[in-house]
């Protein structure tokens, strides 16, 4: 990287422009979709502060410290990957593709855990309205970190076909682009769920 | 190389403001809490936008796309609050 204004280099416009105009659009919806269930979250909170503060209380603000900071830590191995192959590096954006997936199956086995738990002390997807909006959120939430996991794997199949390079990364950089959002999420369904009791 | 190391630091950045929420979260403050909690997540997120997706760098054309939905998602909010907080 050059300098500040030609950091996106040879793609600033042209087809890879494009490209992260569409996911920004594409993560526009993705928000509105989330945004649905944020909107219940609040509405319902503020109806009933007692039925949150006791829900927030019976899930496990550690299990969910720890899921921010392994995700956090994937979105940096992601942006880490990123700048690598923008300097042609191809081995090192592999590792990074690798890391992302093991801290993504991380956050996944850490959620399953969680989820268990839940089950066990019988408390399920209808057992209240509390109950019921941790469990969309998160499950929405988790399936789009599958998706991502699909996502990498594929970019890490075509990584390991030597198709990216410093010169052609669009795919790597759009599906960074949607992991980070999927990171950014996260970031406020811990305080949301977990930690306003 | 001066984007990995400005990666690194937003890294460190994030895990920080992770430990002060977690350590707020134990402290007794009423709403204080939810609005701190959410004022933090609020930071975290602009840091992730900015430095991990790129947007301190974008055209104004992305940034706009980026922001616009922000915009719908609080109209969303406080439209459907507007109705369901002065129900009879």
């Amino acid at each position: 990287m050059t300098g500040e204004s030609s950091a996106h280099g040879e793609n600033a416009g042209g087809a890879g422009g494009s490209a992260r105009l569409g996911i920004w659009l594409f993560l526009a919806t993705e928000l509105l979709l989330f945004g649905g269930l944020f909107t219940a979250y609040t509405v319902f909170r503020l109806k009933d502060p007692g039925l949150f503060h006791a829900g927030s209380l019976r899930l496990d603000r550690m299990l969910g410290a720890a899921n921010t900071v392994v995700l956090i830590t994937s979105s940096l191995t992601v942006a880490l990957g990123l700048d690598a192959i923008r300097q042609g590096k191809e081995r090192a954006l592999k590792i990074c593709l690798s890391l992302t997936l093991l801290l993504a199956a991380a956050f996944l086995g850490i959620k399953a855990f969680e989820y268990a738990e839940h089950f066990a002390h019988r408390e399920f997807p209808g057992t209240d309205l509390f109950f019921s909006l941790y469990f969309m959120m998160t499950g929405l939430h988790a399936i789009h970190i599958l998706a991502g996991m699909v996502l990498f794997a594929g970019i890490l199949w075509g990584a390991s076909a030597r198709k990216f390079s410093a010169d052609y990364h669009t795919p790597v950089e759009i599906s960074g682009l949607y992991w980070h959002f999927v990171d950014v999420v996260w970031i406020y369904l811990f305080p949301l769920l977990y930690l306003i009791g | 190389m001066g984007g990995r190391r400005t990666y690194m630091l937003i890294w460190a950045a994030l895990l920080l403001l992770t430990a002060v929420t977690l350590g707020i979260s134990f402290l007794h403050l009423g709403v204080g809490n939810a609005v701190i909690a959410l004022s933090l997540a609020s930071v975290k997120a602009a840091l992730v936008g900015l430095y991990f997706m790129h947007l301190r760098r974008e055209s104004a054309l992305v940034r706009a796309f980026a922001l616009a939905p922000l915009l719908f998602l609080a109209l969303i909010i406080l439209g459907t609050l507007s109705d369901t907080l002065f129900r009879k």
